[in-house]
């Protein structure tokens, strides 16, 4: 028996096997044009978005653009002595080029970051060019060197061939305090001056301890929450869905009003007896603002997934423990604790990711000494206007939260995420 | 919590430490908010509790606060307050159309790299929004949206999303899809069946995700403060400028009106949730 007599055919004459593909493939297609809609709407003004702030981190094209025919002539020039004639020739020609634009500010300005000193040397090169000091029919190269001593030196022409790529990492070193020094390699700034190395260690560090702080509070309220009879943990589960659904912003006043200085929590300090009226602790405006106020707001985090998983357990379980003779605190360690480990993963990696890229309210109780990197971006974004440098430190920011999203996500599946 | 007549001291006095220990928590989650009540009141123009109110002194408290908020002079929370529900209204309803359509193509299974594509729609919840903010912004400044209310608007929708997509998605995981197709097979068409059938049935997932995204437009500022002009100032932003700068009681009046808000909602919340997980039979 051949196999096409086995096939089952449908009413019209098409093997069924063809047809159930072709209705699967019809309802992929349904399922896919549902999603389409909302899949579209976020790569269009989110996802492609976040792929230009790449673009827009690496970009040095402006240098590129405004001396070709100086990039071209220096493709055969080896970098170690003084550049040939034809480099001069064609930085000649660009800079004439950019003076009839207005544009040879900005390129001193540029060049001046590369190594300092370009600026002055480039203003005096355009009021010769001005005056129509230079002779064509001479030698170039001759009469730039007799502009400014600096024009002699190889190390200025480097600084230029080095600006020379359309892309550069210069913004993401920037990011890690390192830059690219003159002879191509990676250097370190000065010491007193590693500003974002402390930024990024102090972001961990309070991520990671206001993890460490939820968690603690967390899980005996969440096990009391578990194990309580309905009607009282309903009850208490409003003490942390109210703080859940309040505004972040009144939340964050509260804790100001709170920590400042003639406070509440500093009047009760003096009221027992622990500080002297005259000597009452600044508790806001530093790192303790910070982590009491997004200890209290991401607490609810941290609570919600602990307690769904509590929530499964039987407390037949406990009792099965401690009946086969363990104490009740091994009952708890060996048998209750391994079956939370579900629900602690998943509570402290979203309060960590949360409390990673917070913004507001460290921007509020935080001071100088409780602000983190996302302060900083924002910083950039508004204040120095350095768009592609806060670009960079986002990205930065983003791939590491994004490695914990994919843990996360193995872990314990974006689709079984709760709310409420 | 009554413990057996058997137990040993030292676990009644450790169960007694955790009792306290749980006391504390629930009392630093819920004490800060109560703070803010009697200070909105306060008759004097300082965030702090005066002598005159420590002693319950009735000149010390007044709604002159109050009456600031609504009839003060160059006062900007009025703009605020309806920018703010105008902004919300239509971002929770942009989120919730785009939202429970992914949410119904998601969770049929013919739905191709449902987790990649799942991972996307919920970026937005995870991102920082420091990143979305700037992300979002260098877009709409691109189409010139920045400092519109459509393009704060579509910067709600994208936050707003990921809620409505979990709790729709959850609420569909206990969906019998036997009464759509008994419904088709009736002849009903495939909209009509929607209305008529699927809707109803998924409700509660719906509005308790667009309550969701109602809170995060509404409360949200990072992406706003990028994105706003002076004419689109929402509530979040005037009290961000207000506790930068000049701390005045009338935000605490604000953040009492806030928390009612929010009292409100969470009750409506609950009440869903309840009646949803009665309908899918998992009242434990």
């Amino acid at each position: 028996m051949s196999s096409e007599t086995k096939q089952i055919l449908t009413t019209d004459g098409i093997p069924l096997e063809v047809s159930l593909k072709k209705a699967e493939k019809k309802n992929k297609i349904k399922a896919f044009l549902l999603v389409a809609p909302l899949l579209l709407f976020l790569f269009i003004t989110y996802v492609f978005p976040i792929g230009e702030m790449f673009t827009r981190s690496v970009d040095d094209k402006m240098i590129t653009n405004m001396l070709p025919k100086t990039f071209k002539a220096m493709e055969k020039w080896d970098g170690k002595e003084l550049p040939p004639e034809e480099v001069f020739d064609g930085f000649y020609s660009d800079y004439k080029v950019l003076i009839e634009n207005q544009t040879q500010g900005k390129l001193g300005q540029r060049l001046n970051k590369e190594k300092n000193g370009f600026n002055s040397i480039t203003k005096k090169l355009m009021r010769q060019i001005k005056r129509n000091k230079i002779d064509e029919s001479q030698s170039i190269k001759q009469q730039i060197m007799k502009i400014h001593k600096r024009w002699r030196d190889v190390e200025y022409w480097q600084a230029i061939k080095r600006t020379a790529p359309p892309y550069t990492m210069a913004k993401y070193l920037k990011g890690m305090d390192m830059y690219l020094a003159a002879d191509g390699s990676i250097a370190q700034v000065d010491e007193d001056r590693r500003i974002h190395r402390i930024l990024w260690l102090r972001t961990l560090e309070i991520a990671l301890f206001v993890t460490i702080f939820c968690f603690l509070m967390g899980y005996p309220i969440a096990h009391l929450l578990a194990t309580l009879p309905m009607k009282y943990s309903n009850l208490l589960m409003i003490c942390v869905l109210l703080p859940f659904w309040t505004s972040l912003l009144v939340r964050t006043a509260s804790w100001m009003i709170l920590l400042q200085q003639q406070g509440v929590v500093n009047d009760f300090f003096v009221m027992i007896g622990l500080v002297a009226d005259d000597s009452r602790p600044e508790m806001m405006y530093n790192k303790v603002g910070t982590y009491v106020a997004m200890t209290q707001i991401l607490l609810p985090f941290m609570v919600l997934p602990l307690y769904s998983v509590m929530k499964t357990i039987s407390p037949s379980l406990m009792r099965a423990g401690k009946s086969l003779g363990g104490t009740p605190f091994i009952a708890f360690w060996k048998v209750y604790f391994p079956l939370t480990i579900p629900g602690i993963g998943a509570g402290c990696l979203l309060v960590f990711i949360l409390a990673i890229g917070y913004y507001i309210t460290p921007a509020l109780v935080g001071g100088a000494s409780g602000t983190l990197i996302s302060n900083q971006i924002a910083y950039h974004m508004k204040t120095t206007l350095d768009w592609s440098f806060a670009s960079a430190m986002g990205l930065m920011l983003l791939s590491g939260v994004l490695v914990i999203y994919w843990i996360y996500n193995k872990l314990v599946g974006v689709d079984n995420i709760k709310l409420g | 919590m009554a413990l057996p007549t058997y137990t040993e001291t030292r676990y009644r006095i450790w169960h007694y430490f955790y009792i306290a220990i749980c006391t504390f928590v629930f009392f630093f989650l819920i004490a800060p908010l109560f703070v803010i009540f009697p200070l909105s009141f306060n008759a004097e123009e300082f965030l702090v509790f005066s002598e005159g109110m420590k002693r319950l002194d009735p000149d010390a408290f007044s709604f002159r606060w109050y009456h600031e908020m609504v009839y003060g002079t160059k006062n900007p929370w009025g703009l605020a307050a309806k920018n703010s529900f105008i902004i919300a209204i239509f971002a929770t309803i942009g989120s919730i159309i785009l939202g429970t359509l992914a949410a119904l193509g998601l969770s049929s299974r013919h739905m191709p790299y449902k987790g990649l594509i799942m991972a996307v729609l919920i970026s937005p919840m995870i991102v920082p929004l420091i990143i979305s903010g700037v992300a979002i912004f260098f877009f709409m400044a691109k189409v010139g949206l920045a400092a519109t209310h459509t393009g704060i608007v579509m910067a709600h929708i994208i936050l707003g999303t990921p809620f409505v997509v979990i709790t729709v998605t959850a609420t569909l995981s206990g969906f019998d899809h036997s009464v759509t197709r008994a419904a088709s097979s009736l002849g009903s068409n495939p909209v009509n069946t929607f209305m008529k059938i699927t809707l109803p049935l998924i409700l509660p997932g719906v509005i308790s995700g667009g309550l969701f995204a109602f809170v995060t437009s509404f409360d949200e500022v990072v992406v706003v403060l990028f994105l706003a002009g002076l004419e689109n100032t929402t509530i979040p932003v005037q009290m961000w400028t207000g506790l930068r700068e000049q701390l005045s009681p009338t935000i605490l009046a604000v953040a009492t009106c806030l928390i009612i808000l929010s009292t409100l909602i969470l009750v409506t919340a609950e009440l869903l949730r309840r009646r949803s997980e009665r309908l899918r039979g998992i009242n434990r």
